[in-house]
């Protein structure tokens, strides 16, 4: 009768350091899978790895990694959103006119569109709408608007903000040291401080965090808003790179960000999403997309099936850990 | 009275009332002319809808999670290989009509293989297809000139009394579906799969080979629908299938069908997507610029959904 116990108990410590393992490995994909992508860069092309190198390749990882951040603010609380690529488009429209010509109507425009995302947050939750296609529709919203802002491909962006986007820092290239902020203050925030457990609960367990007293409006207002602030930030380091805007500008991030949060880690449902991931997978992406095809004399046509490809062979290797942790 | 309450109640009529509404105003816009030839144009411009909007229907209804993003690549593929495959050819009008649906069966059971392969939510599945498909479709269908087959376009622009030939077939596909849907021992499974998936597998449902069958139906319905675009159009095109993402979500859920599965409407597609048509149709004849009309299609879909109010998230 003692002896069973004892038994099961040894079982379980191993059963349990089996698992310990699964997990680490899992946790540590997103890093492999972009020190595999740096360590192929560095094969084909070894003069890339270098201070200029990386400047050049990471170019516009800063935005991509704001937009992940920002759609990763929205899949922890358990919803999806479609339109941030125009979102960011819009706001970058916003950046390349109102906020170098008028920055005050400027800023009012970007802190009302932080609102609208707020707003929307609430509607979603008191309709108990499906947010995917409330986030479709105001993606039409959001370029309409972007158009109306912008008929034509021009504005400027801020001198600030492009003498800020050309920083030169000593030694790290900017948007490594940009990347590592964000990674730090996004993952300070949300996975350290105890708002950020009940935000990320809400997609856990909502049930559970409404029983517990916690209001499950102001967790979903409160992520919605960060997905907002982030895509304007995204926005405004995406035109403080190309200087100019165009209405179109922001499209492709929709399907980047998501795809970023996922290789980053981030499951789609029970708010399992991790901030330093989630811009591992931006960085990954942005590496991967252009900088390794063109080194490997692959056509930008395939550009976009890269992404895909990475995604699926991410994923597969993740079932294949999952598997052992079984 | 008792049978205008019975319709009222049905999810689906207010689609349709919505379309009349739109199309009321237009015509009070242009003082009655060309109320005719709206509908025409509506009936001709909605069928491309209603086609995906099937075949979205029938994966959303499968629960919560499942729904088709890579129908617009999809699509934009098909549409390059029906006009390759005719190459404005009359006499392989069916043939290359047969390689469209077929190229699209090969993207739905590509995303349903990544589904169950890698057990990842069919979102990201249909997402990381449609990146691979892109691709493909850019490369494939790369300074692809040809026009389809003067047969093929007549075809898809034939009318009886101003009703398009393509409306009225469309009509008999979804009578098809509806009877699929709600007579069929597929059907039954889709929505009992839609309802409470690991009951429907208790109850002996091979689930694995339903969604299967509905990816599948969903690609087939996608290349069908690239094909008779690429006709009515003149031409294949990379981006011809884009807008379809929006509208083929859209009117699955202003047409009635509950986005947290197990409950269809085919009656519905019809009058959402008509109601779409109509919308862009209006916002055209009062001459608002690109913008606007983006803008306004936007807020009317967010204020449609939001009025019909959604009974749960779509994962």
């Amino acid at each position: 009768m003692t002896a069973a116990p004892v038994e099961t108990g040894l079982k379980g410590s191993a059963e349990r350091d089996r698992l310990a393992r699964a997990r680490l490995l899992r946790s540590l994909l997103p890093a492999l899978s972009l020190v595999l992508v740096l360590l192929a860069i560095a094969w084909l092309n070894p003069r890339a790895i270098s201070y200029f190198g990386f400047s050049l390749m990471l170019n516009l990882a800063i935005p991509i990694a704001l937009a992940t951040i920002a759609q990763m603010f929205v899949i922890a609380g358990n919803e999806l959103d479609l339109s941030i690529g125009t979102f960011v488009g819009f706001v970058g429209c916003v950046t390349a006119t109102w906020l170098k010509d008028a920055p005050l109507v400027g800023i009012l425009i970007l802190l009302g569109s932080i609102g609208v995302y707020a707003l929307l947050g609430a509607l979603i939750h008191l309709r108990n709408l499906p947010s995917i296609v409330v986030t479709l529709g105001m993606s039409f919203v959001w370029q309409g608007l972007a158009i109306l802002i912008l008929p034509k491909p021009g504005g400027k962006a801020p001198d600030w903000l492009l003498s800020l986007m050309a920083f030169k820092p000593p030694f790290i290239p900017f948007p490594i040291i940009a990347a590592l902020l964000i990674a730090a203050v996004v993952y300070f925030g949300l996975m350290r401080t105890s708002y950020g457990v009940i935000l990320r609960g809400s997609g856990g367990n909502a049930a559970a965090l409404s029983r517990a007293g916690w209001s499950l409006l102001k967790t979903k207002i409160i992520l919605f808003a960060l997905a907002g602030l982030f895509g304007v930030l995204s926005g405004m380091a995406l035109i403080g790179i190309t200087t100019s805007a165009d209405a179109n500008i922001g499209n492709g991030y929709t399907l980047l960000s998501i795809a970023g949060v996922i290789l980053g880690g981030g499951e789609f449902v029970g708010g399992r999403v991790s901030p330093i991931g989630a811009v591992i997978g931006a960085l990954t992406l942005a590496l991967a997309a252009s900088p390794l095809l063109t080194f490997m004399h692959i056509p930008p046509d395939w550009q976009v099936a890269a992404n895909g490809a990475i995604l699926i062979i991410v994923l597969a290797a993740r079932v294949l850990i999952s598997r052992r942790e079984r | 009275m008792a049978s205008l309450r019975l319709l009222l109640a049905k999810p689906w009529i207010w689609s349709f009332i919505g379309a009349l509404l739109v199309w009321l105003a237009t015509i009070a816009f242009t003082g009655g002319y060309g109320g005719g030839g709206m509908i025409t144009a509506a009936l001709s411009l909605a069928v491309f809808t209603v086609i995906v909007g099937v075949g979205q229907m029938f994966v959303i209804t499968l629960g919560p999670g499942n729904v088709d993003l890579s129908l617009p690549a999809n699509i934009g593929l098909a549409s390059a290989v029906a006009m390759k495959v005719m190459d404005g050819n009359d006499a392989m009008i069916a043939v290359g009509l047969l390689a469209a649906v077929a190229c699209g069966m090969a993207v739905g059971a590509a995303n349903y293989l990544l589904i169950w392969a890698l057990r990842i939510p069919p979102i990201i599945a249909t997402l990381s297809a449609s990146f691979i498909i892109q691709s493909i479709d850019i490369s494939y269908g790369r300074g692809l000139q040809i026009k389809p087959p003067p047969g093929f376009a007549s075809f898809t622009n034939w009318q009886i009394l101003g009703i398009p030939i393509l409306a009225i077939l469309t009509v008999l596909f979804t009578i098809g579906a509806a009877i699929a849907l709600q007579r069929m021992i597929y059907g039954r499974s889709v929505l009992a799969i839609g309802q409470n998936i690991r009951a429907a597998w208790f109850a002996g449902i091979n689930v694995g080979r339903i969604r299967f069958l509905t990816y599948t139906l969903s690609g087939a319905l996608g290349g069908l629908d690239g094909a008779l675009l690429a006709g009515y159009f003149r031409g294949a095109n990379v981006d011809i299938g884009n807008e379809y993402l929006l509208a083929s979500i859209a009117v699955v859920v202003i047409g009635g069908t509950s986005v947290a599965g197990g409950k269809a409407n085919v009656p519905g597609v019809w009058g959402a997507a008509l109601f779409l048509v109509l919308l862009l149709t209006m916002l055209n004849t009062f001459g608002v610029s690109a913008g606007v009309r983006l803008l306004l299609t936007g807020l009317i879909i967010v204020g449609v959904i939001t009025a019909a109010g959604g009974q749960k998230a779509l994962r």
